[in-house]
């Protein structure tokens, strides 16, 4: 199932509704990745509030988009693991290390915003 | 059928033991009866001098052992433990919250066994062969007497202990909200796996509703953790980081720092601060408050000025 990339000003959003596959999650990696470059967008939220489980797959998958996003100039944040997730997570060891983690789209977008103004703010 | 043979022809000799059981124990509870004051005077005597049930006043032990002798020869008479078991959780009940322990119920009972035990040598001393069938009859009886009693006690002991271990883990585990988005988790006492399970919980549960964003875990009153403890402790910054979640640890002790400098911890990952007030202080930094006096000092109530 492919997920809707939705462009929000300077920012893609991502917002993930069911279980993925790994081929699913890779198209999404590509897609985002590509999307950055294409909308010169400053900011990538992938939203995962409806995901119940994120195996070592998915997440080296969310950390190696992170890792491309910032290579090509942008930002990204993880929002919406749920608590239970988020304690099997660590317990497999996959911390997403490295990636910037928000509760809910609403304070990626902010952490995003701050992001964007402190970074004019130097090149002013 | 055989089979049916087989299975049948054992039990007649031993109904026929049975049968004679059951006078042999009908004797005994007659004598038991007959001799109830002296043998019940002695036994409390013998509890007295034993210096058994110190917690207890001496007309207390009376009317106890007046009870618990009666239950005990219709125990001998009925063969039925359900009455006994009953007073015996009853009793535990009433004489545990007065620091009554194990040794002394087992000891009273045990007494009483031996109380009565003699009182059977007493009478019967002139006819071994008699003693004997009495003692055969008396001793199982009795022993699984004190059996009943000592494990109703025990039981009685364990579910309050369960109970206590519950209304702790209940009271233990406040997730305590001080500012907006800002969370404090004081943790006191010894934190076993379950406890720090369900501590987690509590703290991602309670990020998600109070949408922290800084979280302070005090640990001022943890005395030490072993590494298992830690690490989950560790875990927890982790999980709480991907739900979008500063953690900041104070009030670690020189044992806890040890213990985490011992199972490798990176420091690059875990916020420590000294003191609660300087986890506070840089939460709220972090959050973006600056904690200011109204006024002067003169207006601080006399109080809190020094000198």
């Amino acid at each position: 199932m492919a997920v809707p990339i939705l462009k929000q000003g300077p920012f893609l959003i991502a917002s993930i509704q069911s279980a993925l596959t790994d081929t699913d999650l890779v198209q999404l990696r590509d897609a985002l990745v590509g999307q950055v470059g294409s909308y010169r967008s400053r900011g990538v939220i992938v939203d995962v509030t409806a995901l119940d489980v994120l195996d070592s797959f998915a997440s080296r998958t969310l950390r190696d988009l992170a890792h491309m996003v910032r290579l090509r100039g942008a930002e990204t944040v993880i929002v919406g693991i749920q608590p239970e997730v988020a304690f099997t997570m660590v317990r497999l060891g996959l911390t997403l290390e490295g990636v910037a983690t928000a509760l809910d789209l609403e304070e990626g977008l902010f952490y995003l915003n701050e992001k964007l103004r402190s970074t004019q703010q130097t090149t002013q | 059928m055989h089979e049916v043979k087989d299975l049948k022809s054992p039990l007649a000799p031993s109904q026929v033991t049975s049968e004679s059981t059951a006078t042999i124990l009908r004797e005994l509870v007659t004598h038991l009866r007959e001799n109830r004051t002296q043998l019940r005077q002695e036994w409390a005597h013998r509890i007295t001098e034993a210096k058994l049930l110190t917690a207890m006043s001496a007309d207390e032990i009376f009317t106890e052992a007046t009870a618990v002798y009666d239950q005990y020869v219709e125990a001998l008479e009925t063969g039925t433990f359900e009455a006994l078991q009953a007073y015996a959780r009853n009793l535990s009940e009433r004489i545990i919250p007065r620091g009554v322990e194990t040794h002394e119920v087992v000891g009273i009972v045990l007494l009483l066994r031996d109380v009565l035990a003699r009182s059977l040598f007493a009478k019967y001393q002139g006819d071994f062969g008699k003693l004997n069938r009495i003692l055969d009859a008396y001793e199982p009886a009795a022993n699984r007497i004190a059996n009943t009693v000592a494990v109703g006690f025990v039981q009685e002991r364990e579910r309050i202990i369960r109970e206590q271990q519950e209304a702790i883990r209940e009271l233990s585990t406040p997730v305590l909200q001080v500012r907006e988005r800002l969370l404090i988790l004081p943790i006191i006492g010894v934190i076993d796996p379950q406890r720090a399970r369900q501590l987690t919980e509590q703290l991602l549960r309670g990020i998600r509703t109070n949408r922290a964003k800084v979280v302070v875990i005090d640990i001022t009153g943890v005395a030490a953790m072993d590494s298992q403890i830690a690490n989950h402790l560790v875990q927890t910054v982790e999980a709480s980081r991907l739900l979008g979640a500063t953690v900041i640890v104070t009030g670690l002790s020189p044992e806890i720092a040890q213990t985490l400098v011992n199972i490798g911890v990176d420091l690059g990952k875990m916020n420590t601060v000294g003191d609660l007030q300087g986890g506070i202080e840089g939460a709220e930094r972090l959050l973006g408050y600056k904690v200011v006096p109204i006024g002067d000092n003169t207006q601080m109530p006399k109080g809190l000025l020094p000198g």
